[in-house]
């Protein structure tokens, strides 16, 4: 399951739901897999304002991945500074293309996958299983 | 929709969507593109397409192919049918791509759309791969849910081999993350979704399948034992329960804690879960949500009369 997965999933308990320590699940024994993807710029820059970035950056913390900037990146920050100059962004954006900010974001939240390990919940501690990519969410009757 | 092609190479990339060959009748949707008089002479178009000039002016139909499922296991797999067709054909529909367009407007953050019971994924495929038009943006996120570890597996796949396709053909696609094993939307946080798609088990049963857990499910090496999972999956995409309706109304109840402030919901009905009934029920209810008939099918006589409500926040 991809990284940017995470940012919509919270423990599946309704005793969690209202809980802040129910988001994010914690990764625990994750075996990563980077899976390439076409990366889209326009994607990227909308995705963002979606993004739950305090999250996202103790995901990657805890999974021993390079650090995400302290704060959400501006949009202006996804492409390249040195585009043709004439300071239409619109023409910059295509002539200069992606930034490293975007790169290593499409790289993190679109491309790197975790194949197999566990999710936990923070509030309960329930362990939620990923195997082959595919994440289990179904709890036991008793547990709903 | 309306889509503006400023040049003839546009309107022959679009006429690529058509492809005869691939579908059976009531197995492509239809999206109705008007092309102004500067984009393209007609007769050029009627050259290309051999088709009656009646259906150029004022809008011209296109249809987008249906997601392949050949590699998708039917014997622990709902096969898509009726149901699914109208799904897409509903989501293609002009007055559901022009509702669609309005409310989320290019430049507004990406929608999330889930959909819950995924099946084949061949719904969901679709929307990934045909985003552009549904929504008039390809910068969507998709995301599936399914009960079946099976279908979780066969969507990822159809989505895959979707979008590949649209790729291409120099189209961009959606962008589909992943299909969690869940029950509805449990494992989703509260006011994420923004579409949400559900073509649920709705067929009166008696009772529901009893929950099983995965590893009960998957356990079963013997004959026997696949044969009698296989069953059970099965019967969880279509058994309903009493009107059909024990799965739906659960997850009826769940929209308005799972979907966003511009949330949307698409639910799929048949004649005995009394559409009426629920229609009331969700206009009546507190928040004063809308709903609304937004597709049908069902014209031959039969008792699967099918309709799509369309049900969102105010
Ligand atoms: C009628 S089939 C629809 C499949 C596919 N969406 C289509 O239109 O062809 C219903 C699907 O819902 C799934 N399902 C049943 N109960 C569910 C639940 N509680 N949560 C998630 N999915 C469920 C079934 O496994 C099945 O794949």
């Amino acid at each position: 399951m991809k990284l940017l997965t995470l940012n919509f999933l919270t423990c599946a308990r309704k005793s969690c739901k209202s809980s802040p320590a129910a988001f994010p699940l914690h990764p625990k024994d994750a075996e990563l897999e980077q899976v390439e993807t076409e990366m889209n710029a326009v994607f990227l820059r909308n995705i963002l304002p979606r993004l739950e970035w305090e999250a996202m950056r103790s995901i990657t913390t805890e999974l021993g991945l390079p650090n995400l900037p302290a704060e959400t990146p501006a949009s202006e920050d996804l492409v390249e500074k040195d585009g043709n100059g004439d300071g239409d962004g619109k023409d910059d954006e295509a002539a200069a293309g992606p930034s490293q900010i975007a790169r290593d974001l499409h790289a993190l939240l679109m491309e790197t996958c975790i194949a197999s390990g566990k999710l936990v919940c923070g509030n309960c501690g329930h362990e939620y299983a990923v195997k082959e990519g595919i994440a289990n969410f179904l709890l036991p009757s008793h547990m709903v | 929709m309306t889509l503006f092609l400023p040049r003839l190479c546009d309107a022959i990339s679009l006429l690529r969507f058509e492809n005869p060959a691939e579908r059976s009748p009531g197995h492509g949707s239809v999206v109705l593109v008007t092309i102004t008089a500067r984009s393209v002479r007609n007769t050029e178009l009627m050259r290309i397409q051999n088709i009656d000039e009646r259906h150029i002016q004022p809008q011209y139909i296109v249809m987008l192919p249906t997601p392949s499922t050949s590699h998708v296991n039917y014997d622990h797999i709902y096969e898509p049918a009726e149901d699914s067709y109208l799904l897409l054909d509903t989501l293609a529909s002009s007055t559901e791509t022009k509702f669609l367009e309005d409310r989320f407007a290019p430049a507004t953050a990406s929608p999330l759309v889930l959909e819950v019971g995924t099946g084949s994924g061949v719904v969901l495929a679709f929307v990934t791969a045909h985003a552009e038009i549904i929504f008039g943006r390809s910068d969507i996120t998709t995301i599936g849910t399914d009960v079946n570890f099976f279908a979780c597996e066969a969507t990822a796949e159809t989505v895959r081999v979707a979008v590949t396709e649209q790729a291409r053909a120099g189209k961009i696609p959606g962008h589909f993350v992943d299909c969690i094993n869940s029950d509805l939307t449990t494992a989703l946080r509260h006011g994420s979704v923004d579409v949400l798609i559900f073509n649920p088990p709705y067929v009166p049963t008696e009772a529901l399948p009893e929950a099983r857990s995965n590893q009960e499910a998957l356990d079963g090496s013997a004959l026997q034992a696949a044969f009698e999972r296989d069953s059970h999956l099965l019967a969880l995409s279509y058994a309903g329960g009493a009107e059909g309706m024990e799965t739906t109304d659960r997850l009826l109840d769940q929209l308005p804690d799972v979907l966003s402030k511009r949330g949307v919901a698409y639910v799929l009905l048949c004649k005995q879960n009394r559409p009426e009934a629920v229609l009331k029920r969700v206009r009546e209810g507190p928040g004063g949500w809308n709903a609304k008939v937004v597709g049908t099918s069902g014209q031959k006589a039969g008792w699967e009369r099918l309709c799509i409500l369309r049900i969102w926040r105010p």
